[in-house]
């Protein structure tokens, strides 16, 4: 009887934390069944294979390669491009590779200001002579080599075609391993460019959070301001939450740790820009038809584009401060 | 000269590379270890709302998400001026402490064993947690994927999302532990003892047992003799979630104990060209070079550093264990690199020891989660220890708590410069004219850097072991004239 | 050449649109800067139409609705009025400058208002010069 052949994985990083591949063996015990179905074929945090032997495979080598990370640097986009071609299937992994993730908050400034802070204004460091990584360097041995920061971050769609998009940071487990699943028995899989392993629906129908009709605010609150009682809706207690804005799929994960949620699902299909969505559904909110005091009710949300952006920034509409 | 240049680092988290540069002789020049990765938190945390920073300081690393969350918790609190109430400080170090459980699991059943379970230069088809396996015994591989996944649970009940944890809020913690919450976990944390005394046995029996990896810990190409660093508590033992920062010089004597909110009279950081990561070293004494020695600033901040900046642990068995490896190893402080796995698994037996004491606390199941805030928000800092070194959180805040700048120096940073000396001298050691640069090699090579636990250290699955590496031996033009490949 | 900026104008079809038209059939004079994008109601502006206009290259946004208890809808003017506000927060915060995005109250009589106020928005937009939102978001270096 013949076996069905195991289908090529790939996992890589561009400029990421190493949460999603916490994701993938956050299938514990499980992983015997992935390993049984799957080889994985590439991936720099478990295995050694190195970027000359991804150099060495011919095209569409790879069934799935799953890419997590944003792009950050040419390291991240050259080998975004090497994986391109050597991959059927592209899935942006991730919320960075989706959307720029954190890192993507870097579009608040840009080279020279994450530079800047980091090698000479950090408190802790000392740079009389003003050094800075440089891309080349001579040293009496030979030439050292770095990738090019970049002066923004991308998404990984903004370098190379992608295939589908599996949101989260990282991904909730269960909704890789469907997707996993999927792939793997040859089941149909929905038109290129999808969003997989997420819910079409918002946050808010996962959420067990009682709401009412009522979401009518006089004052928005910073979370440390109220006593949560652990069981009502976030924005009904006047917490911004990005409930309204954000797919579900992730099992309420932070809310169960009552925390509201801050966007890592990104936006539903239908609301493809987050902060947008937020200004409205917070703007339906307000309980004020008066223009001073609507501005001074506004003034309680701190830092707007930071939390409705807050995984986002980098594929958004603005997707970076204006120099 | 000859150059090789092992692309990427495998087998940690992150991103790195090694350049060996050898002469016309064979013999190692000189050894760079590059980190091409740079993302910028200490720029993109300015703007933000300081009590958001526990939940996107997480996203630094997913290996060790809950060390920024801690130290970054406690530098909102200390921005406040707020101190949470016990309840909420047990919480904290209750998840901490599965939080180490879990991350030293992993790194020394993935990273380590391999190489001594198995042998440095065995079969590389070998030399990974399958052939540890398959010498110990198959229900290990799904004991130590079970006890990371309650571990993970653990941090999962305490903390929301299992991942990039949420529980931290200034002046406390969002969460309680109801009652048979509490007694699950006990049950669990007595697993995590059974566990953790296993793996000393283990150690014990397959490397301590053997002469040739005694003599491989203390007399190979691998120790680095400098400064030591670790978290201690008011009695000098071991703590990874509070206390003083106490740095030890090469014999053992304290060179100074600080507070968080002095860490700047005691370390600086400094840039080179070649690398994204800074280099951090210790002011007092200043910068001499990548050089070791009692006359070098240069420190480490590893379980072995811990151990041995400490008197001791805080917990009765893992003090036993502590007893024994310095009386095995020659007194302290120890400065043989290998040593750290040692450290990494007495840490393992503390962190269970620690979490069984703190879900026996009649406080951990209390109700006062929070100390509200009154104070206008204004600077801090918050130190914890990471899996990996100490780890360090300051913030200034406007008067409104929105983050004017924040300075990070991260657990492995630290290690930056002792990581780059131990991969020379590894590679100085085992590269000697005539040698043929084999596998067995360049995998001895790796274990120099391995020993640090840089981060990530993936817990199962087909490891292959050998770590395929390629080596190209260039000529002074670059031009490849030997390709040396272990698949 | 002398800048001649692009404002994108959202107008509601009840009021300011009818406001706008009269200004025409009256044959006043104004900006042709102004481009007249009718909606039915000021509260169908999503801001993403005003993100998007930016980032196709408007140099500023115009939006108008009935006055404030006149909204033929009852409360679309308000919602657009908060959603406003939020806007100009965060323009500022991502360095644009919040001038470049105004709202107005124009009733179906005020043709010589709605004249005023497009002349007043075009000189405004010429002093803060081109919008560098477009040019920016497309350079990937």
């Amino acid at each position: 009887m013949s076996q069905k052949p195991k289908i090529k994985l790939a996992i890589y990083w561009g400029a990421a934390c190493g949460g999603c591949c916490v994701s993938v063996l956050d299938v514990h015990e499980k992983l015997f069944d992935v390993v049984a179905a799957a080889d994985l074929v590439f991936w720099p945090i478990a295995l050694d294979f190195k970027y000359k032997d991804v150099e060495a495979m011919a095209d569409d080598y790879i069934d799935v390669t799953l890419y997590n990370g944003a792009v950050r640097n040419s390291e991240n986009e050259h080998i975004a491009k090497l994986l391109r071609k050597k991959t059927k299937i592209l899935v942006a992994y991730g919320s960075c590779a989706h959307m720029g993730g954190i890192p993507g908050l870097g579009n608040f400034s840009d080279r020279k200001g994450i530079f800047d802070r980091a090698y000479q204004t950090s408190e802790s460091t000392v740079n009389e002579e003003k050094i800075r990584p440089q891309t080349e360097t001579e040293m009496a041995e030979g030439t050292l080599t770095l990738p090019e920061f970049y002066n923004d971050v991308k998404t990984l769609d903004q370098v190379v075609d992608v295939d589908y998009y599996l949101p989260g940071c990282p991904p909730q487990t269960e909704r890789l391993v469907e997707v996993f699943m999927a792939i793997v028995t040859g089941a149909e899989l929905p038109p290129k460019g999808s969003v997989v392993g997420a819910l079409e629906k918002t946050l808010c129908d996962e959420c067990e959070r009682e709401k009412t009709d009522e979401k009518v605010i006089k004052e928005f609150k910073r979370p440390w301001e109220i006593e949560d009682d652990g069981k009502t809706c976030f924005l009904e207690q006047g917490v911004i939450c990005m409930g309204p804005a954000t797919r579900g799929g992730c099992g309420a994960r932070c809310i169960k740790g009552n925390a509201p949620c801050r966007g890592c699902y990104g936006p539903s299909s239908a609301a493809t820009d987050p902060g947008a969505k937020m200004m409205s559904a917070i703007a339906t909110m307000i309980d004020s038809d008066d223009p001073e005091e609507i501005e001074s009710i506004l003034d309680q949300v701190v830092d707007p584009a930071g939390t409705f952006y807050r995984f986002s920034l980098p594929g958004s509409i603005i997707r970076k401060t204006i120099g | 000269m000859k150059q090789i240049t092992i692309d990427p680092i495998t087998r940690l988290e992150g991103h790195g590379k090694i350049e060996i540069f050898l002469k016309d002789s064979g013999e190692v020049e000189n050894v760079y270890f590059q980190v091409p990765e740079l993302r910028g938190f200490e720029k993109f945390c300015e703007g933000r709302p300081v009590e958001e920073l526990s939940q996107i300081v997480t996203k630094i690393c997913g290996v060790c998400p809950g060390c920024h969350h801690m130290a970054s918790g406690k530098a909102a609190d200390a921005v406040y001026g707020v101190e949470p109430p016990p309840t909420a400080k047990k919480l904290r170090e209750l998840f901490y402490m599965a939080h180490f459980v879990h991350s030293h699991i992993a790194h020394f059943y993935a990273l380590a064993a391999p190489d001594f379970v198995v042998g440095p230069d065995a079969d590389p088809a070998k030399r990974n947690v399958l052939g540890v396996i398959e010498k110990v015994g198959v229900e290990i591989g799904t004991e130590v994927l079970k006890q990371r996944r309650i571990a993970q649970e653990i941090q999962a009940l305490l903390g929301g999302h299992q991942t990039h944890v949420v529980m931290n809020i200034p002046g406390g913690v969002r969460k309680g532990l109801t009652k048979e919450e509490r007694d699950d976990i006990l049950k669990k944390g007595e697993g995590f003892v059974e566990f953790s005394k296993f793996s000393l046995k283990l150690f014990n029996d397959v490397v301590l047992q053997n002469k040739d990896y005694v003599d491989l810990i203390l007399n190979g190409p691998y120790s680095l003799t400098l400064h030591s660093m670790g978290l201690v508590d008011e009695n000098n033992k071991v703590n990874f979630y509070e206390g003083k920062v106490r740095v030890v010089d090469t014999v053992g004597k304290e060179h100074c104990k600080y507070a968080a909110a002095d860490y700047r009279d005691f370390v600086e950081e400094r840039v080179e060209t070649w690398s994204y990561l800074k280099f951090p070293y210790l002011k007092k004494i200043g910068w001499k070079g990548f050089v070791d020695g009692q006359d070098s600033g240069v420190y480490h901040a590893t379980p072995l550093s811990r151990l041995n900046a400490a008197d001791g642990m805080a917990t009765p068995l893992a003090q036993v264990e502590y007893e024994k490896m310095y009386e095995t190893l020659g007194g302290k402080p120890v400065h043989a690199t290998l040593a750290m796995h040692w450290a990494r698994l007495i840490e393992l037996l503390y962190s269970s020891e620690r979490l069984v004491e703190l879900a026996s606390d009649p406080d951990i199941t209390g109700s006062e989660l929070r100390t509200p805030i009154i104070n206008v928000p204004d600077e801090g800092v918050g130190i914890v220890e990471a899996q990996r070194g100490t780890l360090t959180h300051h913030y200034w805040t406007d008067n409104k708590g929105i983050v004017k700048k924040a300075n990070i120096i991260v657990g492995t940073t630290n290690n930056n410069a002792a990581i780059c000396m131990s991969l020379k001298k590894a590679a100085q050691g085992l590269i000697k004219k005539g040698v043929d640069v084999s596998d067995g090699i360049l995998n001895m090579i790796e274990m120099a850097f391995r020993a640090y636990d840089p981060c990530f250290s993936c817990a199962t699955h087909r490891l292959p072991g050998e770590m395929p590496l390629q080596v190209n031996f260039r000529d002074k033009d670059g031009k490849i004239i030997r390709t040396v490949k272990r698949d | 050449m002398e800048f001649e900026p692009k404002i994108v104008s959202f107008l509601c079809n009840w009021c300011s649109y009818t406001g706008a038209d009269l200004a025409g059939t009256s044959r006043m004079k104004y900006a042709s800067n102004i481009r007249v994008i009718r909606v039915m109601c000021s509260g169908r502006v999503d801001p993403t139409f005003v993100l998007k206009s930016f980032r196709e290259g408007a140099d500023g946004v115009l939006i108008c609705g009935c006055h404030p208890g006149d909204c033929h809808y009852h409360e679309g003017n308000y919602k657009c009025l908060r959603r406003y506000h939020f806007l100009k927060k965060y323009m500022a915060q991502m360095g644009i400058n919040p001038d470049r995005l105004k709202l107005a109250w124009i009733s179906a009589s005020e043709g010589k208002e709605f004249a005023h106020l497009a002349d007043e928005m075009a000189e405004t937009i010429k002093s803060l010069g081109p919008c560098k939102v477009k040019d920016e978001m497309e350079i990937f270096d």
